[in-house]
């Protein structure tokens, strides 16, 4: 009972120009729920990798059950008991669930046997699940179910779990951590990742901090203040977000009862969507993934035109009007997708300033773009929005996650929006970058813009909105001033069910 | 125009025959695209699968050992393909048009002494009772034996896909292969092995043509038969079942549109063999516009795995 599952001792990885891990050593005792905390780019994705067999460490050891522990593949640490759900990037959009699951044993049974085992599974661990559904129709949610219940399917002694709640509504991740406690009960030892705080406090035993691959502490969290975590993890301090009272003018983006349907096989219809935006105001859209949101940035946008009548920017229908159009009428857009979407993957940032910005900053001349201009404008987002890049000549994918992101940011909000939208804004960017943007969007707000902020990130959006509402399955909840709701409050909206709440009340 | 100058058994039995090396093509490469690789070599595969078959036929005497010969032909050049998309992460729609250059040039140099001879070709199977059968019979139980071994690969290429493990690995990969390589699966090997069979049915299905159907050989023979065999992969959204129906149904027009020449008739002929494409264009149409198909999500995306 006292050595520990899994003794980490020493575990190095480098890549070129970066080393991901350096001499990490930990230990993960039996039946514990450990905790591994860490920024964006700590490494704390190489470590689990090292220990599912995916990446090789240059040096140190890994013991489990006092016996040496070196897996080459995934399959050999499954079967030594080691399992993982994984974050993104384990699941076939075009397969059963069953097919799914079936994929992640190293000897499944046939897929009939296969398809009772995961009834009983899932009805053992309140996680309900249909087996035969296809995996590309099924809520983050129940996606992430099918992870857990095929690593159930091969009774782990250590789960990995790769951060599980960022895609669930506060009532999911309860049922999560009913389940998580009910393995815990059971002897499986946890290995949870995640930068929420608050999560890890009320479920985890101990936790590891990682800091740009060093392990910079171990504390256990339940005697620890959110805080003291939060600042091993970043190593410094940093600012948080000023809000700003601000007078609301006038309503200047407005949608009236926008339906539009889906686009495509795995997409999601727009049902009845009703919100106004006032100037100086921040309204900010949640939901679990998937329930919409892409669908209606891109109608916002103008990518897909909706029914007249529907979309009205400061009081006109721009409902069937393209992007260039609404763009040049002030209604600016910063899409989730930082590469391929907002911005071109291999053309320079100069150039990528030119893609949205050549109109309203005056650009081009008779149809011929001024590139000295183009130049200096990329130039002048870097340093006001502070981009760290060798230079306005770097192409866009070079740049880390968290940069490109400020600079797809900075470029909408350089161009002076009178509203601006913005999908997943803070989305893989570490917390002091995420800081500088939220302060960014407030900004915009302060000096009269409206902006709409859609996100997953339900404390995000508590920070900086005045009211907010929630996408499920293509509605959009009752909107709601910020300062009036609660968490339970907000979970319920998140899951369609505030009607319900308004019954009781 | 006297259709009666068509005969109903004739017809259906050389539409099998005609459908034959496009049934095997799009066969190889519905289990490749599965995989998700686009391979647009399928032409030059077949036409170098012909030529070689039937050199080694004329060597040897045997067309069983020729159609040995054009399936390893087909699968070394599909293997460069592989090599070069796998893992030099070349363009695989660029790199497949080379191929089919490569195979075009190939066969005619390699089969320059050949031009003007007969080969052996197979002898007709006799399904004792089957054949005797009044015109079933002749329609569908006198053939050679590749006509069935083409049927045969049609539900052995199905029940993979559906019931096996290994099957299923496969389309796993076709359809996400970072989720497949997450998961532990050799991405870039199940692939090459994808590739592999594909170029080898592609190579059988040209030998068909230049040992049974024609069977002669004459440069350039395969005749846009490699594009057939792609667009029936599509056409048939991308299932074992469909190729089938698409490969006879195409088959047929090809025949089909011969025999009204014969019998007269005064619809262009450079319509009739478009039709096939008009067909596929057709299908593509209506695949999008219901939004739902079978193609695999990971189709032609290149995959570099990044830890």
């Amino acid at each position: 009972m006292d050595s520990p599952l899994l003794r980490i001792d020493g575990l190095t990885k480098a890549y070129p120009g970066v080393i991901a891990n350096d001499q990490v050593s930990f230990d993960i005792g039996r039946g514990e729920i450990h905790a591994l905390l860490g920024e964006n780019g700590a490494g704390k994705s190489t470590l689990v990798k090292m220990i599912y067999g995916l990446v090789k460490p240059d040096t140190g050891t890994m013991t489990l059950d006092d016996k040496p522990f070196a897996p080459t593949k995934p399959s050999e640490a499954r079967s030594n008991g080691v399992a993982m759900v994984f974050q993104h990037f384990s699941l076939f959009d075009a397969l059963s669930v069953a097919e799914n699951v079936a994929l992640g044993m190293e000897t499944p049974p046939a897929l009939r046997d296969l398809a009772r085992q995961i009834r009983d599974v899932s009805e053992a661990y309140g996680l309900p699940l249909d087996p035969s559904r296809t995996v590309g129709t099924l809520s983050a949610g129940e996606r992430q179910r099918v992870e857990i219940i095929r690593c159930l399917l091969q009774d782990p002694r250590l789960l990995i779990m790769d951060e599980p709640t960022s895609v669930l509504t506060p009532q999911e991740v309860d049922i999560l951590f009913e389940t998580l406690h009910k393995l815990q009960a059971e002897g499986t030892s946890i290995l949870y990742i995640s930068h929420k705080l608050e999560e890890i406090r009320t479920l985890c035993d101990h936790a590891t901090i990682l800091r740009l691959g060093k392990n910079v502490g171990t504390c256990t969290p339940r005697e620890t203040t959110a805080r003291a975590m939060a600042e091993l993890m970043v190593g410094s301090s940093f600012a948080s977000p000023v809000a700003r009272d601000t007078e609301k003018g006038a309503v200047l983006l407005e949608a009236r009862a926008l339906s539009l349907p889906a686009p495509g096989a795995f997409g999601t219809p727009l049902r009845d969507i009703s919100f106004s935006v006032q100037a100086g105001e921040v309204l900010g859209l949640g939901g679990v993934a998937g329930n919409g949101q892409d669908e209606l940035l891109d109608t916002l946008t103008g990518e897909r035109s909706a029914p007249k009548g529907t979309l009205f920017l400061k009081g006109h229908d721009i409902s069937q009007t393209g992007p260039v159009y609404r763009r040049n009428e002030g209604l600016l857009t910063g899409p989730e997708e930082r590469l391929g979407h907002a911005a071109a993957p291999n053309m320079s940032l100069t150039e990528n300033a030119v893609l949205t910005a050549a109109q309203r900053k005056g650009l081009m001349a008779n149809g011929f773009i001024s590139w000295p201009k183009a130049r200096s404008f990329a130039e002048e987002v870097i340093a006001q929005f502070d981009v760290r890049t060798p230079g306005a000549s770097t192409a866009a994918r070079a740049l880390s996650g968290g940069n490109l992101q400020k600079f797809v940011v900075g470029r909408e909000i350089a161009q002076a929006p009178d509203v601006l939208v913005l999908n997943q804004p803070t989305w893989g960017v570490d917390a002091a970058a995420a800081a500088f943007i939220r302060q960014a969007i407030l900004d915009v707000a302060a000096r009269g813009g409206a902006v709409v902020v859609i996100s997953q990130d339900l404390d995000e959006l508590m920070e900086v909105s005045d009211r907010f509402g929630a996408l499920n399955e293509g509605r959009l909840s009752k909107i709601r001033p910020v300062a009036e709701l609660n968490i339970e409050q907000i979970g319920l909206m998140m899951g369609g069910a505030e009607d319900m709440e308004d019954a009781h009340a | 125009m006297d259709l009666s100058s068509i005969n109903p058994i004739l017809l259906v039995a050389s539409i099998m025959v005609s459908a034959t090396p496009i049934l095997f093509a799009a066969l190889g490469e519905l289990v490749v695209e599965k995989s998700g690789v686009l391979n647009l070599g399928v032409e030059g595969m077949m036409i170098t699968g012909a030529v070689v078959g039937f050199a080694i036929a004329v060597n040897t005497g045997s067309p069983l050992v020729g159609f040995v010969a054009a399936a390893v032909a087909g699968a070394a050049l599909s293997l460069a393909f592989g090599l070069l998309t796998q893992f030099l992460l070349s363009n695989q729609v660029a790199t497949g048009l080379g191929l089919t250059l490569v195979g075009l040039g190939l066969s005619s140099l390699i089969g320059k002494p050949y031009e003007g001879i007969k080969s052996p070709t197979l002898p007709k199977l006799n399904l004792g009772p089957l054949s005797d059968l009044p015109i079933v019979g002749r329609m569908l139980f006198s053939h050679d034996i590749m006509v069935y071994v083409s049927l045969a690969l049609v539900v052995a290429t199905w029940a993979f896909l559906k019931f096996t493990r290994a099957g299923l690995i496969l389309r796993a990969v076709g359809e996400s292969h970072d989720s497949a390589h997450a998961l532990g699966y050799k991405v870039v090997r199940i692939r090459l092995l994808a590739i592999l069979f594909g170029g080898a049915c592609a190579g059988l299905g040209g030998a068909y043509l230049s040992l049974v159907r024609v069977p002669q050989w004459t440069e350039g023979m395969t005749a846009g038969a490699g594009w057939i065999a792609l667009a029936l992969v599509v056409f048939a959204s991308w299932r074992a079942g469909r190729v089938l129906i698409g490969a006879y149904l195409f088959g047929g027009v090809t025949v089909l549109q011969l025999n009204l020449q014969a019998a007269g008739a005064d619809v262009p002929v450079a319509l009739l063999s478009a039709s096939p494409y008009l067909v596929t264009i057709l299908v593509l149409v209506v695949i999008s516009a219901v939004g739902k198909h079978g193609a695999p999500a990971s189709l032609g995306r290149p995959f570099h795995a990044a830890s």
